[in-house]
């Protein structure tokens, strides 16, 4: 089997998976998990056989033909460089740990077989948008990632939360794909292509070659990565696709899908390399690049969802407004060109989050499906095991070394020192501060103090199927730092890095301003939440900062300002439709055009009198006016 | 005084107009009958008028065959007079109105 084989493997053998539970095994759960795991698992270890495969120009590829319209040639290719390779593990490795503490979380449910087909197409789609060597199947995979999200946010379908969510989910991302869309047709139409490398080499060749759309098209691709990252305005699906099973947020909403479009900006980042231009009518924009305006809505949204984090009760979504203020900051590290950084962070992130969310899982079937941390409480030694994994993803996501998430935080925070360090740095450094809080008071509340309910007194350890992906993730969250993950992002510093120890201690001698703002923060958001939340019984921040804790609890009411606004708006065009249908349509066309006819009808109903000299004068009459017309006209 | 195609034509358009005015005005079937032939009478007239003055026999030709097919049409016309007569007792068209729906 040639290479080539092999890399299509990675790609199809979820889909694979995927179609023998679709259409042969539904009625045998258990096969089905294993040929889902199998599949999972097997990419994963295809994956490793792609280690360094690349070639000199840092890439390899396979293509076959797909579409061939005229001169409008479309491939379906895979492209494994360090980003797509790195990216090709977070999916499967990550994936690997998932699925397998999926077995053991979703045991019980009837439809398991199903939930298994859905998760290995998420699988496959993901993959598809790694791979992709150019934007239109980056864009067919981008949708197909939405749909598998659909399916599995509304899992449980007869909940009607979980439809709405996958609803919400679903409508929201499709407002950022269109703007992809529109962006993918505008780059088509200037250069002509779409693959990946055709159009990076048209926009080195002539940086002008997208005129003045360059910053509307870097702008709309970026829409598509605003709805699939959950960026703010559009940040609003994230926390309500916490209804579906919490391995699919882990896997789907922490690690994997709202990652890609941190990955997508990455992987096209070429485009923002063409000269920044406005057209005429947007002449008030000038002087803002679209890269500016991305660093920017990535800060926005890392403070906003870290804010809205401290205030929040049900333990997934204190975990999914963290996911949304980690994507804040990747993203704002794409915009300030730190795109090393931001996949570095990405990695490190899929690692912790997907960690705290498989911890959140088991801390969820431990406490029998109650997810309220008011409700928690001493868990530490009933749940030994979910403990010190959950402290390690904790410690991890605050930025405390030597975990991984110190090492990516600190390169996000140095990229923002080095170009912006008086507006977007303080803003990572609050954030910073925010997200220890958060994170902490979840710590103190869910696992120390009092018990503080029945369940959390019968509270009892998960089985080792759910615990074992935990270790494993733990791991990966405790070495994924030193080992140097970020170097495998960066090809240049590949080759000139040191030993591991001074690859630890890198971060205090290249960028010291942004390691040490990176530890006091954590240690001063620590100090906070343990000064509030050391054995609280209850929160005590609704009385202190009353309308600021009520904004935060209420999320900032973007739900009820978009419930207003869309459904204000909507309801409007409704009604206007209703009106031009009613009336215009239904009344002046239809009606209109039939009472005409039979208005005409019963007035030409007179002139048959059945009286044959009346037919006879007409006949005449009309013979006449015909002779009066051809002698006038003289036809 | 010379009489030219005009004259011809002039009184061929006289009768045609006063069959036509039969037609329309008399009651009785019998004289709309007549009058009818009065206007295929003011037709031959017109039609010998002019092969006369183009030297062209093809309008004696047509004469010949609207005298044959007038005769034909009385004889159809005068039965269904007479059956309709028959049917109805009466001969005017005022009670001739099965046409109307």
């Amino acid at each position: 089997m040639g290479k080539e084989t092999l890399a299509w493997l990675i790609l199809f053998l979820p889909l694979a998976a995927a179609g023998t539970i679709a259409l042969f095994t539904r009625k045998h759960p258990t096969v089905s998990v294993r040929l889902s795991i199998c599949a999972v698992l097997a990419s994963f270890v295809l994956t490793w056989a792609f280690a360094g495969a690349w070639n000199e120009a840092g890439r390899f590829s396979a293509a076959a033909e797909w579409i061939s319209v005229g001169n409008f040639n479309i491939e379906m290719g895979i492209t494994i460089d360090r980003l797509s390779w790195i990216m090709l593990l977070i999916v499967t490795g990550v994936g690997s740990a998932i699925h397998i503490y999926s077995y053991g979380y979703m045991k019980e449910d009837p439809a398991f077989s199903r939930f298994f087909a859905s998760l290995s197409l998420f699988t496959f789609s993901m993959l598809g948008i790694v791979l992709a060597n150019n934007f239109l199947q980056m864009f067919v995979f981008w949708e197909l990632v939405g749909l598998s999200s659909y399916l599995l946010i509304g899992f449980w379908y007869g909940k009607a939360s979980a439809a709405d969510a996958a609803k919400k989910a679903f409508l929201t991302n499709r407002i950022g794909d269109f703007g992809f869309l529109l962006g993918m047709i505008a780059i088509w139409t200037a250069v002509g292509t779409v693959n990946f490398e055709e159009v990076r080499n048209a926009i080195t060749a002539n940086k002008g070659i997208f005129g003045t759309a360059a910053s509307a098209i870097g702008f709309l691709i970026f829409m598509g990565a605003m709805g699939k990252s959950a960026q703010f305005p559009l940040h609003v699906w994230l926390p309500d696709a916490m209804e579906g099973p919490t391995p699919v947020s882990a896997l789907i909403h922490a690690a994997t899908m709202v990652a890609a479009g941190v990955y997508m900006l990455c992987r096209v980042f070429f485009i923002y390399g063409a000269n920044p231009a406005w057209p005429e009518w947007l002449g008030v924009l000038d002087g803002i690049s679209a890269l500016q305006i991305i660093a920017w809505i990535g800060g926005i949204t890392a403070l906003l969802a870290a804010l809205i984090a401290v205030q929040q009760n049900d333990i997934k979504r204190i975990l999914a407004y963290s996911t949304l203020s980690q994507l804040g900051y990747m993203v704002m590290a794409v915009g300030l060109t730190g795109t090393d950084a931001a996949m570095y962070h990405l990695g490190t992130h899929a690692f912790f989050k997907a960690l705290l969310f498989l911890g959140a899982g088991s801390v969820i079937h431990a406490m029998h499906h109650e997810q309220d941390i008011w409700t928690m409480g001493a868990l530490k030694d009933k749940t030994p095991l979910t403990f010190w994994t959950f402290l390690i993803g904790t410690l991890a996501l605050a930025g405390a070394p030597p975990f991984a998430g110190f090492y990516s935080k600190d390169a996000i925070l140095a990229v923002a020192f080095e170009h912006a360090p008086f507006s977007l740095f303080p803003l990572a450094v609050i954030v910073a501060v925010l997200t220890t809080f958060y994170m902490t008071r979840l710590m103190l509340i869910t696992f120390f103090g009092k018990e503080r309910s029945d369940a959390a007194h019968h509270a009892h350890e998960s089985p080792g199927v759910m615990t074992g992906p935990l270790v494993f993730l733990a791991i990966l969250t405790v070495i994924g730092g030193f080992l140097g993950l970020g170097n495998i992002v960066n090809a240049e510093t590949e080759h000139h890095a040191g030993s591991w120890i001074s690859e630890a201690f890198a971060p205090f001698s290249h960028a010291p301003m942004a390691a040490l703002s990176g530890i006091a923060a954590m240690l001063f958001g620590a100090f906070l939440a343990f000064g509030l939340y050391w054995n609280a019984e209850r929160d005590p921040l609704p009385e202190m900062a009353r309308t600021l804790s009520r904004g935060m609890r209420n999320r900032f009411y973007f739900d009820e300002f978009y419930e207003t606004l869309i459904a204000g708006s909507q309801g409007a065009l409704a009604k206007l439709a209703d009106m031009v249908d009613r009336y215009l349509i239904a009344g002046l066309l239809v009606r209109g055009s039939s009472g005409f006819v039979e208005i005409g009808g019963r007035a030409l109903r007179l002139v048959q009198s059945g009286n044959l000299q009346t037919y006879t004068f007409m006949l005449a009459l009309g013979v006449a006016l015909v002779l009066l017309i051809v002698f006038r006209t003289g036809l | 005084m010379h009489a030219g195609l005009e004259h011809y034509l002039t009184v061929s358009a006289l009768l045609f107009c006063l069959g036509l005015f039969g037609v329309i005005s008399r009651r009785n079937l019998l004289v709309i009958y007549m009058s009818l032939e009065l206007m295929l009478n003011a037709a031959n007239l017109a039609f010998v008028a002019l092969s006369r003055f183009t030297n062209n026999i093809d309008g004696q030709v047509m004469v010949f065959f609207i005298i044959t097919v007038a005769a034909a049409e009385v004889a159809v016309g005068l039965a269904l007079i007479v059956a309709l007569y028959r049917k109805k007792q009466s001969a005017h068209v005022e009670d001739l109105t099965s046409m109307k729906l």
